[in-house]
């Protein structure tokens, strides 16, 4: 309803022609904000390491020894939401395979990509070259901010053999 | 044309300023808003309505769900009809929820949609609806928008006054429009119909935690024709009241024969203590024989259950139970007053509207101020229940609902208009056309105890030349009434699916918060899920074959499938194991008699399939899902009876490990 009253607002506004209104805001003459990374990096290999974070609510992710036992918990979230896409070798099937994703990407931005495909794939210039390269858009599978954790340890321990 | 014109102008002035504008929240919006109708139900591009609209579709035996004020449409929510764009009733899941006694029945005619209400007010938890040809009534969940339960009534003969109910949804009801001989007993000739005919007062019980429905108890009334019902609440809310015609008790040429008597009735009944007799074993159990039908949310498939008897009593041997107040000519709508204090029926033949009071009945009873009685149910005295008539209103009164003023907005089919009159005062203030023959009215909240006082909507039968024409078959319409100041103003005509026969409006607030986005495939308990890529198989058992098959973005594994014999039966088990909002896959096959799958993230739902010759047939999604949705396909084989084929199943690289 707000929304609505909003837009309500501004039309009536701009009948009246109370235009000027619109300098007391402040940031009339700014484009609006967006998520868009600041530098637009230039990704040729997406094959290639990267230091990159990506971009999300992970920033600082530690790691500690492979815990097995969330490595068995996050196999179990791959298989069911995963597998549809991704293999565990090089091969690529919809999606990359993930052999040695753990050296190539940070936890940062695998976590990311995990918990939030739609904002990376919109916002980081690496997800985003992914998907000019596959064009199916990595489905948010609704996976939980532990449910990821425990993934990214599945994945470690893949490239750990 | 000069309409057109505004939305150019406003559209293009809102463009260039919404992006500068986007940081500047108003305060105080309200004084801005002029009387334009056109700016009071545009809603811009990207932004939301403020009200959910549910319509009955009347004899297409759906609901219908809009937005308001913009009066765009969302959705058709299937319930008592077969809808092959989504499977509902085709599906091997959903087939039982149109099981009847009578058998499956793909069809029926759905007129009253009424909102769970709690505390009197709609608590939009769900919403329920009657079919009135094979007598039912259905209960949708509103989280999901689907209907999760219908339950059959038994020795009612069109259930029209249904599915109303008590004001902290203990009960909804029903009752015959159509009086029948009760079950077993009903092989009479049509002319007994004085001595044999009875309606049947249905009082469903609803689970207050999980809107599970079971019939509490029947009340056995005279042969009237019952046609609606509301509950009273606050001081009334013990009471339910329905209208009845045909006191006359014709059976033929209702037209005339039952239009005879100067005044029929509206019937009270006080359910507590009818709860009370049953509770005392004053009911007694006979034999009648009706479905149940549950829909289980994680099983994502529907049961149904065979009842066997019923619990009635009999009116006339309950003294204190039912009074009959005497209403003039045919009445119809029945409703009461948001504080429950007034009840105003409409005679659909008569030119005013009588309004009773709740305290002069109760009044009435205790001095025993009968006029006479019908089998052995007093009829109270006419002047000493009704509070006072509403005159000069119009011809052909049929509903009313309230606002949150102390307005009343009856509809006239004959006039073909709505009429405002004052509920304490009993004065006409003001009168609005519409186009054309309204039918039923809704004011948001308007049979709640909190009235919201914004629109009212009028759901008319006839357009005629409002819309461009479409052969000899037209639309029916809503049109939105803006009724916040003295006047009503018509703001917006927009046509419907069906017969819009009755309506409720919720404010979206109320069902935004709990809408579910998708099923959660860790919940799934349906027997042929497939959870992951891993569990996608084909199993064959004799000439029944099950095939387990999953679909994502963008394929369906397994999608080449060999060894299908003619003869076979196959089962094609769908599970979506996208678990994102708004990404279903679709499923067909070529062929395939019955109708295409729509499958939600994280639900299963299957499709039977009898492949009757040789060939190759292709299978495909039908939502367009992704950019590589055309790719998402397969094949399935099918080799003659008998043939040595072996059963194979392959789904991409990853099967053929």
């Amino acid at each position: 309803m707000k929304t609505r009253l909003n837009s309500i607002f501004f039309r009536t506004l701009a009948f009246a022609g109370i235009v000027f209104i619109a300098g007391s805001c402040g940031s009339s003459t700014q484009a609006p904000a967006t998520e868009e990374a600041p530098v637009a990096e230039v990704i040729t290999d997406t094959k290639a390491p990267s230091n990159s974070k990506g971009v999300g609510n992970y920033t600082d992710v530690k790691l500690g020894e492979i815990d097995a036992a969330k490595a068995d918990l996050g196999k179990a979230v791959f298989v069911t939401k995963c597998t549809t896409c991704h293999k565990l070798t090089d091969e690529k099937f919809v999606g990359p395979g993930l052999s040695g994703i753990t050296k190539r990407r940070t936890p940062e931005w695998i976590l990311n990509m995990v918990t939030n495909p739609e904002l990376m794939i919109k916002s980081d210039p690496l997800a985003k070259k992914l998907f000019e390269e596959i064009l199916s858009p990595m489905a948010n599978q609704n996976i939980s901010d532990e449910e990821a954790r425990n993934i990214l340890e599945y994945l470690r321990q893949n490239d750990s053999k | 044309m000069k309409k057109a014109r505004f939305f150019l102008v406003s559209a293009v002035l809102f463009a260039l300023l919404a992006g500068t504008l986007s940081s500047c929240k108003p305060k105080k919006v309200g004084g801005l808003i002029s009387g334009d109708a056109a700016q009071k139900v545009y809603v811009a591009p990207g932004e939301l309505d403020e009200f959910y609209l549910f319509t009955s579709g009347g004899f297409n035996g759906q609901l219908a769900v809009y937005g308001l004020p913009s009066g765009r449409m969302l959705k058709n929510i299937p319930v008592f009809s077969q809808d092959p764009m989504s499977g509902w009733g085709y599906t091997e899941e959903t087939k039982p929820m149109l099981n009847t006694s009578f058998g499956y029945i793909p069809w029926d005619d759905s007129h009253h949609p009424e909102l769970s209400k709690t505390n009197g007010e709609d608590d939009g938890r769900w919403i329920f609806i009657n079919g009135n040809n094979t007598p039912r009534i259905a209960r949708i969940d509103l989280t999901t928008f689907r209907t999760a339960e219908i339950i059959e009534l038994p020795n009612v003969g069109g259930n029209h006054a249904s599915p109303f109910c008590t004001e902290n949804t203990e009960y909804v009801v029903g009752n015959s429009r159509f009086s029948l001989p009760l079950a077993g007993k009903d092989d009479v000739p049509i002319n007994s119909y004085e001595e044999n005919f009875k309606g049947a007062a249905t009082f469903i019980k609803v689970d207050p935690t999980n809107g599970e429905m079971s019939i509490a108890f029947q009340i056995i009334v005279p042969g009237f024709n019952y046609d609606l019902a509301h509950a009273g609440k606050g001081v009334s809310k013990d009471w339910m009241f329905f209208t009845t015609y045909n006191s006359e008790q014709a059976h033929s040429l209702l037209e005339v024969n039952a239009s005879q008597n100067d005044k029929d009735f509206v019937m009270a009944v006080n359910w507590k203590k009818a709860e009370e007799m049953i509770a005392q074993g004053k009911g007694k159990k006979i034999p009648a024989r009706y479905m149940h039908n549950k829909y289980d949310e994680n099983s994502h498939s529907a049961t149904s259950t065979e009842e066997n008897e019923v619990t009635i009593i009999m009116a006339e041997d309950m003294p204190g139970l039912i009074y009959y107040m005497p209403c003039p000519k045919s009445p119809h709508g029945c409703d009461v007053t948001p504080d429950g204090r007034y009840i105003a029926a409409s005679g659909k033949l008569a030119a005013t509207i009588p309004v009773f009071s709740f305290e002069k009945m109760l009044k009435a009873i205790e001095n025993k101020a009968f006029e006479g009685q019908v089998a052995t149910i007093p009829v109270l005295k006419y002047e000493e229940v009704l509070a006072g008539e509403v005159p000069q209103t119009g011809l052909g009164p049929l509903h009313t609902e309230f606002d949150d003023k102390g307005f009343a907005y009856t509809s006239f089919f004959v006039s073909s208009e709505i009429v405002k009159w004052d509920v304490e005062k009993r004065v006409v203030v003001d009168r609005a056309p519409t186009y054309y023959s309204i039918g039923h009215l809704c004011v948001p909240g308007g049979d709640s105890k909190k009235p919201s006082g914004k629109y009212v909507i009028a759901l008319n039968k006839i357009t005629k030349d409002r819309y461009l024409p479409t052969g000899p078959e037209l639309t029916q319409s809503a049109q939105l009434f803006d009724i916040s100041g003295e006047k009503m103003t018509l703001l917006l005509d927009f046509p419907t699916i069906g017969e819009p026969h009755y309506a409720q409006a919720i404010p979206a607030e109320k069902i935004i918060k709990n809408s579910k986005k998708f099923y959660k495939i860790e919940d799934n308990t349906n027997p042929f899920v497939a959870k992951s890529e891993a569990e996608a198989k084909v199993v064959r058992n004799g000439n029944r074959v099950d095939v387990y098959m999953i679909a994502i973005r963008s394929h369906l594994n397994p999608d080449n499938i060999e060894g299908i014999r003619v003869g076979d039966e196959v089962y094609f088990h769908i599970t979506n194991l996208e678990q994102d909002w708004d990404v279903p896959h679709g499923f067909a096959v070529k062929g395939a008699r019955n109708s295409e799958l729509l499958v939600m993230p994280g639900e299963t739902q299957t499709l039977k399939w009898n492949p009757d010759r040789p060939g190759m047939f292709p299978f495909y999604c039908t939502d367009f899902c992704s950019a590589l949705h055309q790719e998402m396909q397969g094949y399935a084989r099918v080799s003659p009876a008998g043939s040595n084929v072996p059963l194979t199943f392959s789904g991409g690289a990853n099967a053929a490990e």
